[in-house]
């Protein structure tokens, strides 16, 4: 179904926003996606922008590391896993399909199937892994 | 125009840099200093390419096979599939002369084509070659029709059936996907070397050899300059990248 860009904006926010609110009413209970901290300070986007826009950075990133070789870090999605599936204390990573998993934690509860995860890995390859975001990198 | 002056500039540069690179005697460098930064899109000013010395290539040896797997994480992966099925992105062949008995070693991958084929025939753009002459598959957009298989006349590619898990965030694979030998590329976008060539060198074989087949300074040209080098079916008139000597 085709809308206005500032529709889907709009609905996006309204959604963000009933997610930020329902945790402080008394039945939101556990059916609600928790989402665990990224490794950063801040994301590369503002948190809201990427709530509503990830997949438009990911596809446009993709395209332009796999077909021309351009391979800044900004908006790729090896640093998403890297800085947002961090291991746990005990140095287990969550696994796609766990709603442990940082992509995982909002898809799972949205329904909205994510395909990234049958090609590319879900965890970052070294678990001791860290850095922090610095600014607009 | 501005555009030729800065053209000027920037091979002046280069030169400087590539004076100022590590040399260990006059005309050997022990490695070229191309650095692409990570913004700007591979071009065709470069072509990148691999020799293998074929004298050198030991029957038995596999360094170069195992040095891909450990890469790329492919071969144990694929634990359903049986042997016809699972992925081979650079075998060892065993090439046997019948009037001599001469026997020759030698490792096949994609050989990165001027024209491959598997672009010809791939009905979504999947199948791809990129500015500087690496041949990849876009799995984004791969429907896994396999008409890239059936054309490459090398065998140099792969189908994918069965899940995958724990893929190497380098390099992405997945069931449904053709895939095949990527000449390493997320190495050498960061200037880096291709792991089978990586791996025969350290191993003290020197049969690979990898370089920009435009640039006629680098080692590839150099040797290819003098010694000649042959393409598997060459009739084809596909211009390879990958380059044979002693075959």
């Amino acid at each position: 179904m085709y809308l206005p860009r500032y529709i889907k904006q709009l609905v996006g926010i309204l959604g963000v926003s009933l997610l930020l609110a329902l945790p402080l009413t008394s039945q939101a209970g556990d059916l609600l996606p928790s989402i665990p901290k990224g490794k950063g300070d801040k994301c590369v986007e503002p948190t809201a922008d990427m709530r509503i826009n990830h997949m438009e950075y990911i596809l446009h990133q993709r395209d332009d590391t796999m077909r021309r070789g351009i391979r800044t870090s900004k908006h790729s999605l090896k640093e998403c896993i890297e800085c947002h599936n961090a291991p746990a204390k005990d140095g287990k990573v969550a696994r796609v399909g766990n709603k442990e998993h940082f992509c995982s934690s909002c898809h799972i509860y949205s329904a909205v199937k994510v395909d990234c995860f049958e090609c590319h890995t879900d965890k970052p390859e070294n678990a001791q892994y860290r850095h922090a975001v610095k600014g607009n990198h | 125009m501005k555009q030729d002056t800065d053209m000027n500039r920037r091979r002046f540069l280069g030169q400087a840099a590539a004076a100022a690179g590590l040399t260990v005697a006059p005309g050997v460098m022990l490695y070229e200093v191309q650095a692409r930064p990570a913004d700007q899109a591979a071009t065709s000013k470069q072509r990148w390419g691999m020799l293998i010395d074929t004298s050198k290539c030991s029957t038995g040896c596999t360094d170069c096979v195992t040095a891909c797997k450990t890469e790329h994480g492919w071969g144990s992966t694929e634990t359903k599939s049986n042997a016809e099925q699972q992925a081979q992105w650079i075998r060892k062949v065993k090439l046997t002369d019948k009037q001599t008995g001469h026997v020759q070693s030698l490792p096949l991958m994609c050989q990165h084509c001027e024209t491959p084929p598997c672009v010809d025939v791939c009905p979504t753009g999947a199948s791809m070659k990129r500015a500087d002459g690496i041949v990849l598959v876009d799995k984004h957009i791969c429907i896994g029709c396999r008409y890239c298989m059936m054309a490459c006349p090398y065998k140099a590619r792969s189908f994918i059936h069965e899940p995958l898990m724990n893929q190497k965030p380098h390099a992405p694979r997945g069931m449904g996907t053709v895939e095949s030998c990527t000449l390493c590329v997320h190495r050498v976008d960061n200037d880096g070397i291709p792991a089978c060539v990586e791996s025969c060198n350290a191993k003290g074989h020197k049969a690979m050899y990898f370089g920009d087949l435009h640039d006629p300074n680098s080692e590839i040209s150099k040797r290819l300059k003098e010694f000649g080098g042959e393409q598997i079916r060459a009739d084809l008139g596909l211009n390879t990248g990958v380059r044979y000597q002693g075959l």
